[in-house]
């Protein structure tokens, strides 16, 4: 049966950013789409890479290691502003890890070089004194549902929000942005940036859904309705996760 | 304990051994070169101190070193990538095996970046002293050509032959720019994860020509045939068959890495190598627990296949797809310090090509729900899988699985490993084994 509505996912460096199983990510928009009969065309973005103005309903951008980061930073500026028109235009974007700290305005590496990041959210990050590592669960709020998200963290920034973005979520166990304001993540219109990794989507589907949802109706100008799917599995799996985040092991 | 009430306890012991000691290090295969190693110094007569059977820890080599060192002429000593700096400061190393650094237990180790950088102050520490050690380095892996890039007393190993090549780098390969100038490099052949033959496109970084290789290999579902190339008494490269039961080409690396280095420790001393002797000692030398191990169990087979991260477990599935039939496999994915509490890497492994080959497949651990979206998401026919996080329970529901005279394929962490093991054992199937940590 041929799709009648098709997802256009621009992920960007593939190769270098996708350290924490950013791969899963990428699955779940594959089956979650591909379980209700929607297309999904995926367009990988590399080092040198010009991407195509306005052809993309969803971003993927996920975390790297050090020097691959550094390397994508200096490369990603170069695309800013389609990255902004795009936010701006209504698509979804999701950044993960390293990806919230090039989403910012800045990151400041441990050695003390301030590399620029697209702006795209209203955020700040240095390099702190020590990695953050370990399960972390948020309580989120989105498009008016609110939903435990689990996951996993390990990074070496402290990001600080901006008046312009919202955090994604409220810490309840785990470091999040800082490590102190209990703030986690970021988010501005479709934009959504998260330290959480794990990966994300998986154990929390439905923050998967509301990304295709923003895609979709970037696509086709007005609701896509997403046939609810079966998440027993997801379930299970998110709630031994949280449990998980309580016990020391 | 040891460690607390002297401190220096390793340099001291290591200070007896009239030959200094060896040290293999790596992300994957370190267990099974070093057993390889100890064989082929045995056969060349020495008398070694080992950790083969324990912990990769300094405490472990400390322990070691208390039980073993009197009368032994030798360390050899399998080393944690984290604890090379420390080990290597205090044992006095004549030969230094650096295998391969692949992701592994991110929230443990740290990124690659962080551990080529640590290995590479060490390396520069070692060749700050009198008498440098040998470097036997793995020529195939980027990262570790740059560590020995520009160094002398570097005996470089690899693999030749190309006809085990997979198409691409795998997804967890992370050794994907130049080390040198930060260009995209070019994997003319890829054997294992990022290992292969590969060359930057943008400066003079390549692959350096190994002295020791395996020029061809054969392999078979229980081990392979090899042939070796290797530098003879005059200078010109000699070659030798070797045989071994241990299966895949990432075994094909730690064969050449540990004759590469008893060759090094035979050129650095009087004691010739009596490499048909190594030969024949390899042949005999079986997978280390849980590396491959078979386990008879009434009328079927359990072969453990440890699971330790993306790139490992990736041979281990090409190892069992080199099976012939339908498969019946078990994955047990617990969480805790030993395993890496991330669990996030199972999902960098490609479990893809065992989809259409699969009888049965039954997914346990303290995370086993985890494996199932895994698998979920893969889009594996979910019909076929078992969830079941309690181990004995899994165990028996992919034993029942399993037709007679069958081979059941488990795939455990560590820990579950363990787990796996104890039941085994209480069941009369294993002898019982013990590790003081891992």
């Amino acid at each position: 049966m041929s799709a009648t509505h098709t997802v256009r996912l621009c992920h960007l460096y593939p190769q270098l950013m996708n350290i924490y199983a950013d791969r899963g990510n990428i699955a779940v928009f594959r089956q979650r789409l591909a379980w209700r009969d929607i297309g999904l065309e995926i367009t990988e973005i590399g080092l040198g890479d010009v991407i195509e103005p306005v052809q993309h309903d969803l971003y993927y951008l996920g975390g790297g290691q050090d020097r691959d980061q550094n390397l994508v930073a200096k490369d990603l500026i170069a695309n800013a502003a389609t990255l902004q028109a795009a936010a701006n235009a209504g698509a979804a974007q999701l950044y993960v890890c390293g990806g919230i700290q090039l989403a910012g305005h800045s990151y400041v590496t441990a050695d003390g070089t301030e590399l620029a990041g697209l702006g795209i959210l209203d955020l700040t990050t240095e390099a702190g004194g020590s990695r953050l590592i370990g399960d972390l669960i948020i309580d989120a709020t989105v498009e008016g549902i609110s939903q435990r998200v689990v996951g996993y963290e390990n990074n070496v920034g402290r990001t600080h929000l901006g008046p312009n973005c919202e955090p994604l979520g409220q810490v309840v166990s785990g470091h999040g942005n800082d490590g102190e304001s209990g703030h986690e993540g970021a988010i501005l219109n479709h934009v959504i940036g998260t330290y959480l990794h794990g990966p994300l989507l998986p154990k929390n589907p439905w923050l998967a859904d509301i990304l295709l949802a923003w895609a979709l109706e970037h696509r086709y100008k007005k609701e896509v309705a997403l046939r609810p799917l079966d998440d027993l599995v997801e379930a299970r799996a998110h709630d031994i996760a949280s449990a998980r985040a309580s016990i020391k092991r | 304990m040891l460690l607390k009430l002297r401190p220096n306890a390793v340099a001291e012991y290591a200070a007896g051994l009239p030959h200094g000691s060896m040290l293999v290090s790596a992300t994957n295969g370190k267990t099974t070169t070093t057993r390889l190693l100890a064989a082929a110094t045995r056969v060349a007569g020495y008398d070694l101190v080992t950790n083969t059977e324990g912990s990769n820890l300094e405490r472990g080599i400390a322990a070691a070193l208390l039980k073993g060192s009197r009368g032994a002429d030798l360390g050899l000593f399998e080393v944690d990538e984290a604890a090379l700096a420390s080990v290597a400061a205090s044992t006095r190393p004549q030969v230094v095996v650096l295998m391969n650094l692949f992701r592994d237990q991110l929230d443990r180790y740290g990124e690659l970046e962080t551990l080529v950088d640590k290995w590479r102050d060490v390396l520069d520490d070692l060749q700050a002293q009198s008498e440098p050690p040998t470097l036997v380095l793995n020529a195939d892996d980027p990262n570790i050509a740059a560590l020995g890039r520009g160094r002398r007393n570097v005996v470089w190993f690899g693999v030749d032959d190309k006809s085990h090549a997979i198409g691409n780098r795998e997804h967890a390969a992370d050794a994907t720019t130049c080390r040198h100038c930060g260009a995209p490099l070019n994997h003319r052949v890829v054997l294992v994860g990022h290992l292969g033959h590969w060359d930057c496109p943008n400066c003079d970084s390549t692959r350096p020509t190994p002295a020791v290789s395996a020029t061809k290999i054969d392999l078979t579902p229980h081990g392979q045939q090899m042939t070796l190339r290797y530098p003879g008494p005059a200078g010109s490269p000699v070659e030798l068959a070797i045989a071994s039961p241990l299966p895949g080409v990432h075994n094909s690396y730690n064969i050449v890495a540990a004759f590469a280095a008893s060759w090094a420790l035979a050129d650095r001393t009087s004691r010739p190598q009596q490499a048909p002797a190594v030969a024949r000692v390899m042949a005999e030398t079986k997978p280390a627990f849980g590396r491959g191990e078979v386990v008879d169990v009434d009328d079927k087979q359990i072969q453990l296949l440890l699971a330790k991260n993306p790139t490992g477990v990736n041979q281990n599935v090409r190892t069992i797809l080199s099976n012939p039939g339908e498969l019946n496999v078990l994955v047990l994915l617990n969480d805790r310090t030993a395993d890496g509490q991330d669990v996030s890497w199972i999902w960098d492994v490609d479990w893809e090509p065992l989809d259409s080959r699969l009888s049965s497949l039954t997914l346990s651990g303290d995370r086993a729900w985890d494996l199932a979206l895994r698998f979920r998401y893969g889009g594996f026919d979910m019909d076929n899988v078992t969830v079941s996080p309690d181990p004995t329970k899994a165990l028996d529901i992919a034993l029942a699985a399993t037709p007679a005279g069958n081979t059941l394929y488990a795939l455990p962490t560590y820990t579950a490993m363990l787990d796996l093991r104890g039941v085994l054992t209480q069941r009369g199937h294993t002898a019982a084994y013990w590790s003081t940590d891992r």
